[in-house]
């Protein structure tokens, strides 16, 4: 963890901000184990996983102990985007997810690491580990959407699906005062719509934010399957408060 | 899906600070795009490799074992075949 940005200089609610997002979206990829198509995309996913994980734990340190931080906190104290924490669905959703989120991430990371913030160090590393699950995402959305009848279906669903969840991505978070958002968004649109294109996709015409749709992870407000999912998550250590594994 | 759509590649690897791609294994992908990432994931992860090969197994045309004896059977008693008699300069490497 030769990366940690020296913690006093850290704004804690950005490294919740982006620490969250990583923690709940590798266990979200962490419960394909064992399930994926294949072996093959099963090591994938796990590594994709293992990579948000090593970024949550960089992240989370920051603002406090990382366990403490990770298992003791209710979910209205979590501070993801609610994308992050919708369930898997079937592959075409896992893929959708990981299109609209790995953009995101790296366009952002990319941006930071170039910057001299607090986060330019820790942004450095995951913009490289962030490069390459975009690519496997666009590699499968293309697959998917410009296979066969039914995975082209199941694409556009899932696509179709998590659409008002990305409105959020673009929230300006607090202590990022350096990321041009607006900028982010217009670039992440862009390449999104170029990736769904290619895959005979159709981008979706609903509204990405709005009060009709989802948006307020940031602020603690989640959907009903992430208690679920964190209720599974902290079991052990709730049980066992205060033990050393 | 089955595994017929998914056919089999063999991997090669060029290590970090190897000379030549050695045969690292094998790997069930859809497209040789696919075979490379799965290669990546499985064959380099921890930085072990800078290049990869990925073949279709089935373009890999092999030596049949019932043809060993004529194939391989080494001309021992004939050293003349081989270049053992050549003084090797200093500072000539990888030979």
């Amino acid at each position: 963890m030769t990366t940690t940005p020296a913690a006093e200089t850290v704004p804690t609610a950005a490294a919740l901000a982006l620490g969250d997002d990583a923690l709940v979206l590798s266990h979200r990829l962490g419960e394909w184990a064992g399930h994926a198509p294949v072996l093959e995309e099963e090591v994938a996913l796990a590594n994709i996983a293992l990579d948000l994980l090593g970024q949550a734990r960089v992240l989370l340190s920051t603002a406090g102990d990382e366990d403490e931080l990770a298992f003791r906190r209710e979910e209205r104290a979590f501070r993801n985007c609610q994308l992050v924490e919708q369930p898997n669905g079937d592959f075409a959703h896992t893929i959708a997810r990981q299109l609209f989120f790995s953009t995101y991430q790296h366009l952002l990371h990319d941006r930071l690491a170039s910057g001299d913030g607090p986060f330019a160090p820790l942004a450095g590393k995951a913009v490289k580990e962030a490069a390459y699950h975009r690519d496997h995402a666009e590699q499968w959305t293309l697959r998917l959407g410009d296979g066969t009848d039914e995975s082209h279906s199941r694409t556009q669903r899932a696509v179709d699906a998590l659409w008002r969840y990305t409105g959020e991505l673009f929230q300006p978070v607090e202590g990022l005062d350096e990321v041009d958002w607006a900028g982010l968004e217009r670039t992440w649109l862009e390449l999104v719509t170029d990736v769904l294109g290619r895959a005979t996709l159709t981008v979706p015409e609903g509204p990405r934010t709005g009060a009709w749709s989802a948006g307020a992870g940031r602020q603690g407000l989640h959907t009903e399957p992430f208690g679920r999912m964190l209720a599974e998550m902290q079991h052990l250590h709730r049980s066992h408060p205060g033990a050393t594994w | 899906m089955t595994h017929t759509d998914w056919p089999l590649w063999e991997v090669f690897v060029r290590s970090r600070r190897g000379l030549s791609h050695t045969h690292a294994g094998s790997l069930h992908a859809p497209d040789a795009e696919l075979a490379l990432r799965n290669a990546r994931d499985l064959y380099t992860r921890r930085g072990e490799g800078i290049s990869i090969w990925v073949v279709p197994s089935s373009a890999v045309t092999a030596s049949s074992p019932d043809e060993k004896d004529p194939f391989f059977e080494p001309a021992a008693d004939k050293p003349y075949r081989h270049p053992t008699f050549y003084e090797i300069p200093e500072g000539v490497q990888h030979l």
